[in-house]
């Protein structure tokens, strides 16, 4: 696909995206774009991690509890507006990132793995007792939708989907500029090399370190980003957003959408609001299927669907020579 | 107060040789393969399902049920194996976690619908009055869990050491390419050690299973468990696998029974984060 295509695609993208709520008036679909906005800022991240990295982390969910923690507390206890507590899921997945980086950065390969999945363990058992704090189990209800005010002049309440949908999509473009600028810059090019042969790299001068911690903080902000807009959108709050389980529907739908690839989270956003309702058919079995999806697609297409629109692109354009 | 001591770490030793079973089958299986097999929880789970079925819908007794569940564990890990692992033989690790967590996925969901959510005890034949020895208290079935544990522990060494179906393990282990060239069928050995090691977390998950409970989400604490242990050991390594086993038993129930014991999960993992600050590559572990 050529440059000019790419850009006339996206604008049209965009603007498809910012009319819909105009020509759909279900809340409920709104309600599962929303989330498919937030799932891709998630993806985002984790697909710099993951996909162009090579680390793969089952700690991502630690940020986005993180995020969301930070933001619901600061709402709740010290009510803080939107812009601040914002700031302070930012401000600490951003610590929080670089100490645990600090740690993780120097282990390779399966230690990696293993101890970011510790760390988001580790933080869904402080969640769960720290009950003077976070509630414990029961959780935090009550987090206020987002809301813009100069005292005495100006007050903008996103208390509505269409309004929170807005903000959505201006938060999923200000992610998908830093990604783009990101994976084309010397980063983007350090982190595929790394991923390709960390000796090899390291060998020329790239800091396997250096690198590493750049790619794991901006995907860590990333994560707290969409906690804590998580957070504010759907109002309550509870250890399970820890979990392993929605770190594994995570992954599966970014392999399957395609890693290390920009579009691939985009298509791993959509397959994720579309396929639990298309396999809300098969409800008890939807689990079952999404194993068995993992397996297939890890073996037969590990660059998921955008891989495969790649090559099928590329067959098509070389008949179009021919 | 030492007394209470004792007390606890023996109850942790019990506990933590069998995490070194899982642990073992857990590093067997990276050492010689290659791959993080996040499916072990899994196994270990269904450990506990099948022999809690063969009790309750076969009425096999205890030790029977216990020996069936584990055969049916290793026959499941045979056919994943050659199924699907058999397949992707040089594939990068990140290929075979993801399709181990697929296998997770789907045998955690598979039995939840025929299981349901509640737990369960596998009941068995021991009393639980207990024997005193010295200053120590243990259940029957508490002194039946070290035997078995340091039996199968003790068997594997010995298959290992002295057989040559072990040596040959142990060549595959140290250099395939080699072992492969003097005419070692590389396929037959990589499926027989995941047999062994899914039969060692199915082992672990019945015996645990009839100490505390049996439910479809029990793989996954248990997994984290066995990973620190083989972080802690090293990766590969047999020996270190029992002993972090044991050390992760011993610190959890110390932590439990004198700190807290809803943050005693909390204390291995800390041990673990602090340990890899210091030693990156684990208590035995090398260079990678």
């Amino acid at each position: 696909m050529g440059r000019k295509n790419q850009t006339i695609g996206l604008l049209l993208l965009v603007i498809v995206a910012l009319l819909a709520p105009f020509f759909i008036r279900d809340e409920y679909f709104i309600h599962l774009l929303i989330n498919a906005g937030l799932f891709y800022i998630l993806f985002a991240g984790l697909n710099l991690l993951v996909g162009y990295l090579g680390k793969l982390t089952l700690g991502h969910t630690a940020f986005l509890g993180i995020g969301a923690y930070a933001a619901a507390l600061l709402n709740l206890k010290l009510q803080a507006p939107f812009v601040v507590s914002l700031a302070g899921s930012v401000v600490i997945s951003f610590v929080l990132a670089f100490l645990f980086g600090l740690i993780v950065l120097r282990l390779r390969g399966p230690y990696f793995v293993i101890v970011s999945l510790c760390f988001a363990e580790m933080l869904a058992i402080v969640a769960t007792n720290w009950v003077s704090l976070t509630n414990g189990p029961m959780g935090l209800p009550g987090v206020e939708p987002p809301k813009f005010s100069i005292p005495d002049l100006f007050e903008f309440y996103l208390d509505t989907k269409v309004r929170f949908y807005y903000l959505m999509i201006a938060l999923v473009i200000i992610v998908t500029y830093i990604t783009h600028r990101l994976v084309h810059s010397v980063i983007g090019r350090a982190s595929i090399s790394l991923r390709e042969n960390e000796n090899l790299a390291e060998s020329v001068g790239v800091s396997a370190f250096r690198y590493g911690m750049i790619v794991f903080t901006v995907a860590s902000v990333f994560a707290g980003v969409a906690g804590c807009f998580y957070a504010h959108y759907v109002s309550y709050l509870n250890p399970e957003i820890f979990g392993f389980s929605y770190m594994i529907t995570m992954l599966v739908m970014l392999v399957t959408g395609g890693k290390g690839t920009i579009a691939g989270p985009f298509y791993g956003c959509i397959l994720f609001t579309v396929l639990p309702e298309a396999l809300r058919v098969a409800k008890d079995y939807r689990d079952p299927v999404f194993g068995i999806t993992l397996i297939i697609v890890a073996i037969f297409l590990p660059q998921g669907i955008a891989g495969l629109f790649g090559r099928l692109w590329a067959r098509f354009k070389g008949r179009e020579v021919a | 107060m030492t007394a209470e001591i004792l007390q606890q770490i023996v109850n942790g030793l019990i506990i933590g040789a069998t995490y070194g079973l899982m642990a073992v089958g857990l590093t067997m299986i990276f050492g010689m393969m290659d791959i993080i097999n996040f499916a072990h929880g899994e196994l270990y789970m269904l450990g506990g399902v099948f022999a809690y079925y063969s009790v309750s819908l076969f009425s096999l007794n205890y030790f029977e049920s216990m020996a069936l569940s584990v055969v049916l564990v290793m026959v499941v890990g045979l056919i994943f194996d050659q199924l699907v692992l058999r397949k992707l033989r040089d594939e990068p690790t990140l290929i075979t976690i993801l399709v181990t967590i697929g296998l997770s996925i789907f045998l955690q969901s598979t039995v939840m619908l025929f299981w349901g959510p509640s737990p369960q005890g596998i009941p068995s034949p021991f009393t639980t009055k207990t024997i005193q020895i010295g200053a120590i208290f243990l259940t029957p079935f508490k002194v039946f869990m070290a035997a078995v544990t340091v039996a199968v522990i003790f068997g594997l060494h010995l298959m290992i050491q002295k057989t040559t179906l072990g040596k040959t393990m142990r060549a595959v282990f140290q250099e395939k390419e080699a072992a492969a060239i003097v005419g070692i069928n590389i396929n037959r050995v990589y499926a027989i050690n995941f047999a062994l090691g899914s039969g060692l977390a199915a082992l672990a998950g019945s015996l645990l299973g009839s100490l505390f409970v049996v439910y479809p989400n029990m793989g996954l604490i248990a997994v984290v468990k066995a990973f620190l242990i083989v972080i802690m050991g090293g990766m590969g390594n047999f020996l270190g696998a029992i002993f972090g086993g044991l050390l992760l038993g011993v610190v959890e129930s110390m932590a439990a029974g004198f700190i807290s014991s809803s943050y005693k999960d909390l204390f291995g993992l800390l041990i673990v984060m602090i340990l890899l600050v210091v030693r990156p590559y684990g208590l035995f572990g090398k260079k990678i």
